[in-house]
């Protein structure tokens, strides 16, 4: 099969973004709803809760679920 | 609607004004739903997102026990129809395709693409043919068979980890460890060979 430039690069940057700790989806999912109320809040939960922001910038199901939460909390709050 | 506080909600949700409760919980969802899909679902907005808060209510009845309480219950009530949302659209829009679809098993190696994507300098396309031929062997001789399929059909194929962890009859989180350790293996193999990812990177860098 074919080995394309681009998934060589997803696939050093996330070797990259390795780290012998990480949550899985499922403790990230178990955090979300407070990381999600720090960030609407101004809190910087990057900070607070620096695995679960790791394992957004890592994962893009979990990155796309947060997105669409964030937007739905939003969408309430104005 | 009334407003309620997390503890209000658990006892209506639970008690003799169930009924009720349903009801705004599903009015705060549907609100929140529809507009933040709505750039995503082009076709039958409404119907989709009354069906996956229908689901969603469901679920959030039978695990509301597993509310921590860590955030106002409508954000956790939310989170689990966001997730019960795109565990079926992720479904419906990968239903018809297979990981052999994503990753044909033809003659079993490799073909990297980069001789086929010739570089305006030559030094640096023969680096990149190198590095290309080890991570090729990375794959093929240091992560197990289950390790590379999933790793390239979420790399490659764009298939999302819970459609591939269905896939291979495993769950999202299992998966993302067995992922986990496939990276970890990939990274201490470079360093073996006295390469950081960086460097890898900068030598696919366009140009």
């Amino acid at each position: 099969m074919e080995l394309s430039k681009e998934t060589i690069r997803k696939m050093i940057e996330s070797v990259k973004m390795t780290r012998d700790e990480e949550l899985t989806c499922g403790h990230c999912y178990d955090e979300l709803d407070r990381f999600i109320e720090m960030k609407l809040n101004d809190k910087h939960p990057e900070e607070a809760l620096p695995l679960v922001q790791e394992h957004l910038d890592r994962c893009p199901a979990c990155r796309e679920e947060y997105e669409v939460l964030l937007e739905a909390l939003k969408s309430m709050t104005e | 609607m009334q407003t309620r506080t997390n503890e209000e909600w658990l006892n209506d949700l639970r008690g003799q004004n169930q009924d009720q409760a349903i009801e705004d919980l599903r009015s705060v969802l549907k609100r929140g739903l529809t507009f933040a899909l709505s750039s995503r679902i082009k076709t039958d907005l409404e119907a989709q997102v009354d069906d996956f808060i229908q689901d969603a209510i469901l679920r959030i009845l039978d695990k509301m026990d597993t509310f921590r309480g860590e955030s106002q219950f409508t954000t956790w009530a939310q989170k689990v129809a966001v997730r019960v949302a795109f565990t079926e659209l992720r479904r419906q829009r990968w239903k018809d395709i297979s990981l052999e679809d994503l990753i044909p098993e033809d003659s079993g190696d490799f073909t990297p693409l980069v001789l086929a994507d010739p570089s305006p300098d030559p030094e640096k396309q023969a680096t990149q043919t190198l590095l290309s031929e080890m991570i090729e062997t990375m794959l093929n001789e240091d992560l197990t068979e289950r390790q590379r399929t999933a790793l390239l059909a979420i790399l490659q194929g764009g298939m999302p980890i819970e459609e591939v962890a269905r896939r291979m009859d495993t769950n999202r989180n299992a998966l993302y460890k067995l992922l986990h350790d496939a990276r970890k293996q990939m990274r201490n193999r470079l360093l073996e060979k006295g390469l950081t990812p960086e460097e890898v990177l900068e030598a696919f860098e366009s140009g």
